[in-house]
């Protein structure tokens, strides 16, 4: 499942833009690779986060694999929530589990993220 | 019939005890008169209150739910789950080895440095490299020794901006995991739909930063990397070296050599190329082997021949040295253990070895790509991948599989790795299984295959024959319970 009003990166992160704010969370998709996630670990409010690196972790009863940041700049909000009922990330992956909330540099970088209907492209290429 | 052991415990009952003392022959004392009052234990100990009978029969039960290489087919991919010589055994058990000490003066045990000496020797030959520190007790313990040596040498260059260390996306874990430890920058690259190492991504990735490229050879996808001399090329024109994970040496020895290849750093796994025990069974050992110019940064001591006075010693004027990685010399009895497998097979034994490995891997993978889907159809090394996209619409998965295999009285393979396979299974049938075994193993995965369309709730809800059902492994990561507590 692809939701159509958020953006989304080759690294199966989303994104869903509000003024020069930005929120993250891995896609349905992500979490349906991922399987049962057990444990995340985020960034701390005020962290720098740059585009393409990572910013935690998300380990489920596969594997542990990092989670890579789709923008550069400021940690403004973590989802907490996360941190007790991980499997909110496979419940409700583009709603409650949500990860971070980031302030941007620079609102020019969402040019490079992927459009929903990109998305679904890549994806089907990827099988 | 196997049943689930109670807890030690569980089975305790007051007053039960396993031990009759003779009187005491020398004057009683009260403790509290010859210890300090905070040196007393205030409350009781909760140990188990149990028969001798009851200790016995409780370990002997459990060790018989064990499974190991001893007991059954163990195609635990990535692993080399090799059988163990018990030839292997008895030699570490002489006591010349086991009642030694390491303080001991060289003068007494010129026996132990000269198998260390002439250990460190031959693998030395099958890698292509100069010299070998036995030293690292690990797999990834040799990986951190590599990447210290590597980080030593950029720094004595006077090139201490080379920060990153490039890893394929098909590594093991460790590699990025060993090489953060020792400070390093990880960038990671794309793997080709080959499989192998993309080098235009590669050539994109070096820099005047590059301290080195992990790589496996044959790569976690039991692959060889056909492009590794240009690999090789590509890192040293850009000043950076080359570190090879020994993991896969079982496919390549005496074929194929990684300092020829053009590695730098090598570690090995005695463990799972040299038959010494394994898993839980440890202790491991992975010896680091280097090319001449890397030498003077290996771990202290090193074990030198003195042939002027036909002498074992150990040399600690290493000025260059990273130091100790272990204390004392490595975990000595694995290498008595790697040592006689080495002699008892010879060069051409280890040959065979690596060629009836790659023919066991590629007869078994024959016969499972009727069943199975394949994503790389090529000519495999040791191991190969293959995953039950073909079966998906059954609603069963790589996981439910495994565990259909315990009810067959198999050790599944490793699952869900290398990462960019999607549901992968990969296996590895060492060399010492015969054809039988393999046929045996090809049977039970074609049944379930054939259950995956028939009954997939039977493959979803398996195990079944075993003494534990389906574990909630969700449960066991999210809440585990670690500690019994009394009731």
């Amino acid at each position: 499942m692809v939701k159509s009003e958020l953006k989304y990166s080759k690294d199966h992160e989303w994104v869903l833009v509000d003024g020069n704010k930005v929120k993250i969370g891995i896609s349905d998709h992500a979490q349906e690779a991922l399987g049962d996630v057990v444990f995340v670990e985020l960034p701390e409010e005020g962290d720098e986060v740059t585009a393409n690196e990572s910013f935690g972790t998300v380990e489920s009863v596969k594997a542990v694999s990092d989670v890579y940041s789709p923008v550069s700049g400021k940690v403004v909000e973590i989802n907490e929530a996360l941190l007790d009922s991980p499997e909110l990330i496979n419940s409700d992956p583009y709603g409650e589990g949500w990860m971070i909330v980031v302030e941007l540099d620079d609102a020019s970088q969402l040019d490079e993220l992927m459009s929903a209907e990109e998305y679904e492209a890549f994806l089907k290429e990827e099988e | 019939m196997l049943k689930q052991e109670d807890l030690i415990f569980e089975q305790s009952s007051p007053g039960r005890k396993a031990y009759s003392l003779p009187a005491c022959d020398v004057p009683e004392e009260n403790i509290a008169s010859l210890l300090p009052q905070n040196c007393l234990r205030v409350e009781e100990p909760e140990l188990p209150e149990v028969s001798e009978v009851d200790v016995v029969r409780h370990f002997t039960r459990l060790s018989q739910l064990n499974f190991g290489v001893d007991t059954g087919f163990y195609p635990l991919g990535s692993c080399t789950m090799k059988y163990n010589p018990k030839i292997n055994e008895e030699m570490a058990r002489l006591t010349g080895f086991t009642r030694i000490h390491p303080y001991q003066p060289e003068d007494s045990v010129q026996g132990a440095l000269q198998l260390m000496y002439e250990l460190a020797d031959y693998l030395a030959e099958i890698a292509g490299m100069a010299k070998v520190t036995l030293q690292p007790a690990a797999g990834a313990h040799g990986e951190l020794t590599g990447m210290k040596i590597i980080k030593a040498y950029h720094e004595f260059k006077g090139e201490s901006q080379r920060t990153k260390v490039i890893v394929p996306d098909s590594a093991h874990g460790t590699n990025p995991a060993t090489a953060s430890m020792a400070g390093f920058k990880i960038v990671e690259i794309k793997s080709r739909d080959n499989g192998e190492v993309d080098v235009e991504a590669l050539k994109a990735a070096v820099d005047n930063e590059t301290a080195a490229l992990m790589l496996t050879n044959p790569n976690t996808l039991g692959l060889f990397e056909s492009s590794i001399e240009e690999i090789a090329k590509v890192v040293h024109d850009a000043g950076g070296l080359l570190y090879y994970d020994g993991a896969n040496t079982n496919a390549i020895m005496g074929y194929a050599r990684p300092g020829d290849m053009g590695f730098d750093v090598v570690h090995f796994n005695l463990h799972k190329t040299f038959s010494t025990p394994h898993g839980g069974g440890g202790p491991g050992a992975g010896p680091v082997g280097v090319k001449d110019f890397l030498v003077p940064f290996l771990p202290k001591p090193t074990v030198e021949y003195d042939s002027a006075n036909d002498k074992y010693t150990l040399n600690y004027d290493l000025p260059n040295s990273i130091g100790r990685m272990k204390a004392f010399y490595g975990n000595f009895a694995v290498l008595v253990r790697a040592y006689t497998y080495i002699r008892a097979l010879g060069g051409e034994g280890l040959k065979a070895a690596s060629e009836d490995a790659v023919l066991n891997a590629n007869y078994l993978k024959k016969l499972l790509s009727k069943y199975f889907y394949l994503p790389y159809e090529r000519h495999c090394k040791h191991e190969f991948i293959i995953t039950p996209k073909n079966l998906k619409e059954y609603g069963v998965h790589t996981l439910d599989i495994a565990k259909r295999l315990l009810d067959y009285g198999y050790h599944p393979p490793t699952i869900y790795f290398p990462l960019i396979v999607e549901e992968a299974m990969m296996i590895e049938p060492t060399e010492t299984e015969s054809k039988e075994t393999l046929d045996e193993f090809a049977a039970a995965m074609a049944k379930i295959a054939a259950e995956c369309k028939e009954n997939p709730e039977i493959v979803r809800q398996a195990p079944h024959n075993t003494v534990i059902g389906r574990l909630d492994e969700v449960r066991a990561a999210r809440q585990p319970v670690l500690r019994w507590q009394k009731a």
